[in-house]
Parts: C-alpha cells; structure tokens; sequence
C-alpha cells in the first residue's frame, strides 16, 4: 500500500491535513510532519528522515507546502538509503487537495504512480467548475 | 595556527556577526520574507558552535562537516539545506587536507557555489544568496593566482559585497519574496545579505592571523 509523509511549515496544516485524508482514507498510512524540531514554524530534516524511515507503506509519497519544506524533502532523499529511496518521491501538487486525492486513491489500493497522477492532476482541476 | 584552528575561529567569528547583526538581517527578512533569517541563522550558528566544542574536529573538512549538519538540522527555513549544502561541499573540497591554500579556498568556494545553485535551483539575478555567492567565487579564483587566504576571502567578501547591494532593484525569482512579484524590488536581499557578512567574517579572522604570523 502507499503511505503519504505530509511536510509542511505548520505543525497544525500537517495534522490537519492528515486528518483530512484518513477521513477518506482510514487504512493509509498518513505521517505528519509540521514545524521546526522546537515547534515552530519552519521545516525539520530529521522529523522528515525519521519520518520517511518510519514509514510501513511499500511506497511512499511526500508532500510538500512552501520554500524550506521544498529545498528539506529534495535534501533528505538525497540522504537515504538507496533502496528506500526507490520507492519515495516527492510530489509535485498542492498540499491539501494533493494529498487527498492520492490519500483516495491509495485506499484503493493504487500504486504509488497512480496516486501521484491524480494529486497531479488537482494542479488544473477547477474548483468552482464555472463554464464561463 | 595550523589550519583546523583557523578554521574553528572562522566559525566563531562567523556565528558573533550573525548574533550582532540578527535584528538588521529579521528586518530586512520582514520586508520581503517571512521575517525570520536573523533568529534562524542565529539558532543554527549556535548549534553549529556547540557541535564543535562536543566533536573536536581534526581537518579544516571535519569543521566545516560539523557546521553543514548544524545547520540542516537547526535552521528551519530554507536557508538551513542552502547554507548545509556551501559547507557540506566547502568541506568536501577541503577532504583530506589539513593545510589550506590559496587555490583550495577558492576550489571550495566554487564549489559551494555550484552546490548552493543546483540546491536551490537559482541562478544569479535571481535575488538571492547566489547573487553574493557567485561574484564572490569568481573574486576569489581571480585572487587565488597571487594572493594568500586572506586576500582570497578578502576579494570574495568584497565582492559579495557588491553583490548583495545589487540585488536591491532585482525581483525575486526564488524564495519567499517571489510571491511578492515586483513589491520585492527596492529591498536587499536577506540571503545575499548574510552570505556578504559571513564571508567578511572569515577575511577579518585570516586577516589578523596573517597579521600575528
């Protein structure tokens, strides 16, 4: 199954967001990471390591929100073990509307490649659905 | 001195010019940013001090080494992956030597440069540290030919200098102040900013120990 690591500056958007997926997507595997190791705003690259290395899922997909969430998820990867780090990736969408989208699919039981394409595709998805 | 001390009172200076200069950099962070370059920067410093008094380091490398993981794991903002990665690949460069010439400061510094670019995707004009780092490592390999450290990181830390000042009228293409689109103009930037006063940190420290020598 696919689990979701969700790194943002807030410890409160992570958890937050989390609960928003496993509302969904009760049996995903769902890791909030939020704030700095002290709490504050800002992002941990030991809580996002730890984390990742935490995870149970077979294949893992990382969330990310602003600028320091971005540069401490690409510099974590690039620091774990070469196994492990074939089945994460980073995903390219935006956070909240990403990570429910393949929070939904991964309930399903999709493959990682799956859930990403279709948080991907909350990048054009219109919300209002005006035709105009 | 021998390298490795002179490496560790680099540092030392470096974290003192962070702490004297912490309100300057958090306003000028205000600004275009989310406000907290000072008190990040200073939070990382700290850290990277206390792993040097606790690991004792033997090579010039060994310290810089120390101070990258300081300041990945401490920093919070983006800056922490930004200024681990210049140390992480300044101390890379150093590996294995425990004398440091003229050429391996500027070898280092070119390679911080490189790493610092493709971390954080920027380029120069792009208003941010690079935009110091960049003038700064091209200084350095010019003053690398003739000159002793000190002269490098003299040259470097000039021109960062000039660098960071540049980067007034420039919009942001990275970072924070990018979502501020042509409101960031008229502002310096926080990272060109703090990489300018590291850099005179290490000259001064190389300055007064050519002096004692």
């Amino acid at each position: 199954m696919v689990g979701l690591v969700l790194v943002s500056h807030s410890p409160e958007i992570a958890e937050g967001t989390a609960t928003l997926v496993r509302q969904m997507a009760g049996e995903v595997e769902v890791t909030p990471v939020g704030g700095t190791s002290d709490g504050s705003l800002g992002t941990d690259p030991g809580g996002i390591q730890a984390a990742i290395e935490g995870m149970n899922a077979d294949e893992v997909l990382v969330f990310v929100d602003i600028g320091s969430a971005v540069l401490s998820a690409e510099m974590v990867l690039e620091m774990l073990s070469p196994d492990l780090r074939e089945n994460v990736r980073i995903v390219d969408a935006p956070f909240v509307e990403g990570a429910f989208a393949a929070g939904v699919l991964a309930q399903a039981g999709s493959d990682a490649e799956e859930c990403e394409a279709a948080a991907m595709e909350s990048r054009t998805e219109s919300k209002l659905h005006d035709e105009t | 001195m021998d390298s490795t001390q002179v490496t560790i009172s680099i540092i030392k200076e470096m974290a003192a010019t962070i702490e004297e200069n912490r309100q300057s950099l958090t306003r000028l962070d205000s600004e275009i940013g989310d406000g907290d370059h000072g008190t990040n920067m200073r939070r990382g410093f700290q850290a990277a001090i206390e792993r040097l008094d606790n690991t004792e380091p033997a090579s010039p490398a060994d310290a810089l080494k120390a101070v990258s993981m300081a300041l990945i794991s401490k920093v919070g903002g983006a800056a922490g992956p930004l200024y681990g990665t210049v140390f992480l690949k300044a101390s890379s460069a150093l590996a294995g030597k425990e004398e440091v010439s003229a050429q391996d400061a500027a070898d280092a510094l070119e390679e911080a440069l490189a790493g610092v670019k493709l971390r954080g995707k920027a380029e120069a004009g792009d208003k941010t540290m690079v935009d110091a780092l960049e003038p700064a490592a091209q200084a350095a390999k010019e003053a690398a030919g003739s000159g002793s450290v000190a002269e490098v990181f003299r040259a470097a830390a000039d021109a960062a200098a000039a660098g960071a000042e540049a980067t007034v009228p420039l919009t942001a293409k990275r970072g924070r102040a990018s979502y501020m689109g042509g409101r960031a103009a008229g502002h310096k930037d926080p990272g060109a900013t703090s990489t300018h006063l590291l850099l005179d940190a290490a000259a001064r420290v190389l300055e007064n120990a050519s002096e004692d020598a």
